[in-house]
């Protein structure tokens, strides 16, 4: 049965939408949101923000993480910035040009009410988070400082020097401690939910496992919000957190809630390239960094061969011998492109040969330029914590050298299918922040997801989810001792005991690296038909093969690793699978989503909007059933659909 | 390279711990310290042996997750760095490297390598936040900060809670993180509100949950892994203080 799908997007106009509708939807009285528990999943920007304002409101909060304290969550690492339309450059900066960028920057494939929304709200964030003590950079003047990101031509960005994800974290962290000791809200660390538990066609609570005992636990609720991010490390080498994963999400979509334009994966452009087969991760090199430095790789090819030999350095290429391929493809934006197009170009580059190291798969981001004009001091204030951390891990000094980038897999843009009130498919179920598909379309702006994690947890759901609730004030507390739980557990346990009974021949990261092999070849940065279904065959057998020789050691009912990597490695296997069959089914080229069989002459994406101006919602069907999909079409009202030009 | 390990195992909070001798062989020197551990434990794995259970999670210094006594130095070897940022070139070919968990007393072991942190969270719920409503604030230009205030107090909030301070701490003193919250917000306006209050119920908290005292070895600062100072430390002191003189 294919989903019947309603956004619930407000009338009206564009700018009224939000306003309109939050004076329609019903609130909860404080006396009734007592009665009332909520269950969150995640303590990211997103979980994190939502827990605390939920718990201020006077909900009863349970918040889950798998990390040892709800500060670690992978947000924390995001460097660069966050979006809001303060206009405080005076740069002609407002609500509508943050929407606008963002919507054009995602190829026209989000909805534009949700990302009005967003960018509605983007201002009470920075608000928010100074109230919060968050220590944004200033200028000497007192007030907050900004800098530039991709795909926009104002300065809209606020950060705290490298480390914005971390002082944002800190900040909804510490708003969640405040309600911890007011005891409207209580942590579970350390716990890993592997289950949603559905009664009568509702969320009505969780299965989680007690990662220090091994426990299977139950836990009820009136509503269930899935603030767990992304799901990049199918690729297995990204820029992701080792832990981050998809499973909370995947077990939400195997219970009935949609799963929207799985293949939309950005690949971020400035990442330090892999090293050798040893790699557990690659490490991003801040977008802020594109503020001043300079993209190139060499113009002859004689020279791409003495740099590989180490018989030239790079910073001795004259400057007539220098490709600034971005500043020479894009005019209008430079070095400041969107993502995916600073990918996609340092690939053209790399496939040419004219990749700067000697796995040929690596350019050049140079601040020769910046440290003449401003000093090495002022690049040092700037990026300083960057230069040190690329010297540690490769050697070489940025100051001296310029710094060698490459692609890899980032974020995830596809997500869990939500409608205006960020609820899934599944009633009382909740999704926000990277976890849903709703406000980047196929490519996400630089110091957006930051943007989107708070908005959707401070301002959005809090009030849109007592609209469901109002109508839960009767209802009693949910009782655990239900079949639907008593099901839902059995199965956990099953699955726990059937990997611990195959005890095969392969570790769980020999099978992740072997996927995070087909997904990069097959369904990265270049995608095509032929791929796309050679993908779908070997992620199938992988997947047989898993079931088949994988090796768990140690007992479940202990601390074990390993566990918790299969039980995630099992649902990679399935996503993987889910993202290639969507991206086969999507025959255009858009944002982060390349099909080599659509482009332009010049190489660029080329959208078809006539066929494909739709969300994808999957619909699961089993483990190895072909899922069903639905589409949402994308109406837009207010914007004018055009090729997306960052040339002039 | 080749390396010969010294591992703690510890099967878990109840049971004795003890050292484990491992080797090691075939590692590039661009090897991460917490790869080079990853390629025991697929070999532990291979052998049918359970592998060592180490914290980590982003693997770019700034989750706070990762926690190791490398050689006795927390963190390793390496100024200004987590365990997780240290690549195998640090190290000598052949060498012996030893790897323990946190040694403090308020950061129990749960296995091997892993500790129980939660103190450091119950410090912070005991009074580490200001007390603003979401949605109940001004605009964020309506305070002018200086920029050397805000600067110090991002100095300060760099801390990423490791637990580094407190593991090489002689007294097992969680001073250094206290005092870089403390500072941090008591160096912006939106902060100074409740910092009498704050102060004192942190010092409370960290004292109730065994830490000890300060001495000024200054032993946190040269380990912690975002060089935070122990200027904030007498910042902390002077704040408890004045905040004790309004009783």
């Amino acid at each position: 049965m294919a989903f019947k799908l309603d956004a619930k997007i407000p009338a009206g106009e564009l700018a009224q939408k939000w306003s309109n509708h939050k004076a329609a939807i019903k609130v909860v009285s404080p006396a009734n949101k007592r009665k009332l528990d909520i269950i969150v999943i995640g303590t990211g920007l997103g979980g994190g923000a939502a827990a605390a304002s939920l718990g201020e409101l006077g909900y009863n909060v349970k918040v889950f993480c798998i990390q040892d304290s709800p500060r670690r969550a992978h947000s924390i690492a995001a460097q660069g910035g966050i979006n809001a339309a303060k206009n405080y450059q005076n740069d002609n900066d407002s609500v509508y040009r943050l929407f606008y960028d963002t919507i054009k920057g995602g190829d026209y494939r989000a909805r534009e009410a949700n990302v009005y929304r967003l960018a509605e709200v983007s201002n009470l964030i920075i608000d928010q988070c100074v109230a919060q003590g968050v220590p944004f950079a200033r200028e000497y003047g007192g007030l907050l400082a900004n800098r530039s990101f991709g795909g926009a031509q104002v300065s809209r960005t606020f950060y705290a020097r490298g480390q914005t994800g971390q002082q944002l974290l800190l900040g909804a962290y510490a708003a969640l401690n405040k309600e911890i000791a007011a005891g409207t809200v209580k942590s579970y660390p350390r716990h890993e939910m592997l289950d949603l538990v559905i009664e009568n066609g509702e969320a009505r609570g969780i299965i989680a496992r007690n990662l220090v005992t091994g426990e299977i636990e139950r836990y009820g609720a009136h509503a269930v919000v899935l603030a767990s991010g992304g799901y990049g490390n199918v690729f297995f080498l990204s820029t992701n957190a080792m832990g981050s994963n998809g499973s909370a999400a995947f077990q939400c979509y195997r219970k009935g809630a949609g799963f929207a334009n799985p293949c939309f994966t950005q690949i971020h452009p400035t990442c330090i390239p892999k090293h050798g087969t040893q790699q557990s991760k690659l490490t991003l090199m801040s977008e802020s960094l594109r503020n001043d430095g300079r993209i190139w790789v060499p113009k002859k090819l004689e020279d791409v061969k003495a740099l590989r030999a180490g018989t030239l350095k790079p910073s001795e290429i004259a400057e007539e011998d220098r490709d600034y391929y971005l500043e020479r493809r894009y005019p209008a934006f430079g070095n400041l492109v969107p993502r995916d197009v600073a990918s996609r170009a340092a690939k053209e580059r790399c496939d040419a040969g004219f990749g700067v190291n000697e796995t040929g798969l690596a350019v050049f981001l140079d601040f020769k330029t910046a440290i003449a004009r401003l000093g090495k001091d002022i690049i040092k204030q700037r990026y300083g914590n960057l230069f040190d951390m690329y010297e540690e891990i490769t050697d070489v000094s940025p100051y001296e050298e310029p710094m060698q980038i490459f692609p890899a897999v980032h974020y995830t843009m596809g997500g869990i299918w939500v409608d205006y009130n960020l609820m899934t498919t599944i009633p009382g179920l909740y999704a926000i922040g990277e976890a849903n598909f709703s406000d980047h379309g196929a490519n996400r702006l630089g110091a957006s997801a930051l943007m989107q994690g708070l908005a959707d947890g401070y301002f959005v759901l809090p009030y849109t989810i007592g609209d469901y609730l109002s109508h839960k004030i009767q209802a009693p507390k949910v009782d655990t001792n239900t079949p639907a739980f008593e099901e839902a557990e059995k199965a956990v346990r099953a699955k726990i005991a059937k990997l611990m009974s195959i005890q095969g021949k392969q570790s769980v990261d020999d099978i992740h690296k072997r996927l995070g092999n087909i997904m990069w070849e097959n369904v990265g940065m270049a995608r095509s038909k032929e791929s796309l279904t050679k993908a779908i065959a070997e992620i199938k057998a992988l997947r047989a093969e898993f079931w088949k020789d994988v090796k768990v050691v140690g007992d479940p009912m202990s601390f074990n690793v390993e566990l918790e990597k299969a039980l995630r490695l099992a649902d990679f296997l399935e996503l993987g699978e889910l993202m290639a069959r969507d991206a086969l089914n999507r025959e255009e080229s858009c944002g982060g989503h390349f099909r080599v069989e659509h482009q332009t002459e010049e190489g660029e994406a080329d959208r078809d909007d006539e066929h494909f101006a739709y969300a994808a919602v999957w619909e699961y069907k089993g483990m190895d059933a072909e899922p069903e999909m639905t589409k949402e079409p994308l109406n837009f009202e207010f914007v004018h659909l055009a090729k997306r030009n960052y040339k002039d | 390279m080749n390396f010969t390990l010294k591992i703690w195992r510890q099967k878990d909070a109840k049971s004795k711990g003890g050292f484990e001798t491992y080797k090691v062989s075939d590692i590039s020197e661009d090897t991460s310290f917490l790869e080079m551990l990853d390629i025991l434990n697929n070999d532990l794995i291979h052998a049918g042996k359970e592998p060592v259970a180490f914290d980590h999670d982003c693997r770019e210094g700034i989750c706070g997750m990762c926690s190791l006594h490398i050689d006795g130095k927390a963190h390793g070897p390496g100024q200004g760095a987590t365990t997780c940022q240290i690549y195998m070139r640090k190290f000598k070919d052949g060498a012996t490297i030893t790897i323990e968990p946190w040694r403090s007393a308020a950061f129990p072991v749960i296995k091997d390598l892993v500790v129980n942190r939660g103190a450091y969270d119950q410090i912070l719920q005991a009074g580490g936040f200001i007390s603003v409503r979401t949605n109940s604030v001004p605009d964020a230009n309506a305070i002018p900060i200086p920029k050397a205030d805000a600067d110090e107090a991002m100095d300060a909030a760099a801390c990423i809670g490791c637990g580094a301070c407190a593991a090489t701490c002689k007294n097992g003193s969680a001073m250094l993180f206290v005092a870089a919250r403390v500072s941090s917000l008591a160096k912006l306006p939106q902060g100074r509100v409740e910092g009498a209050r704050r102060a004192k119920a942190m010092v409370a908290k960290m004292d109730e949950l065994g830490f000890g005292n300060c001495t000024n070895t200054g032993a946190c600062q040269a380990e912690c892994p975002k060089s935070i100072s122990i200027a904030h430390i007498a910042r902390l002191n002077r704040e408890f203080l004045s905040a004790k003189f309004e009783d």
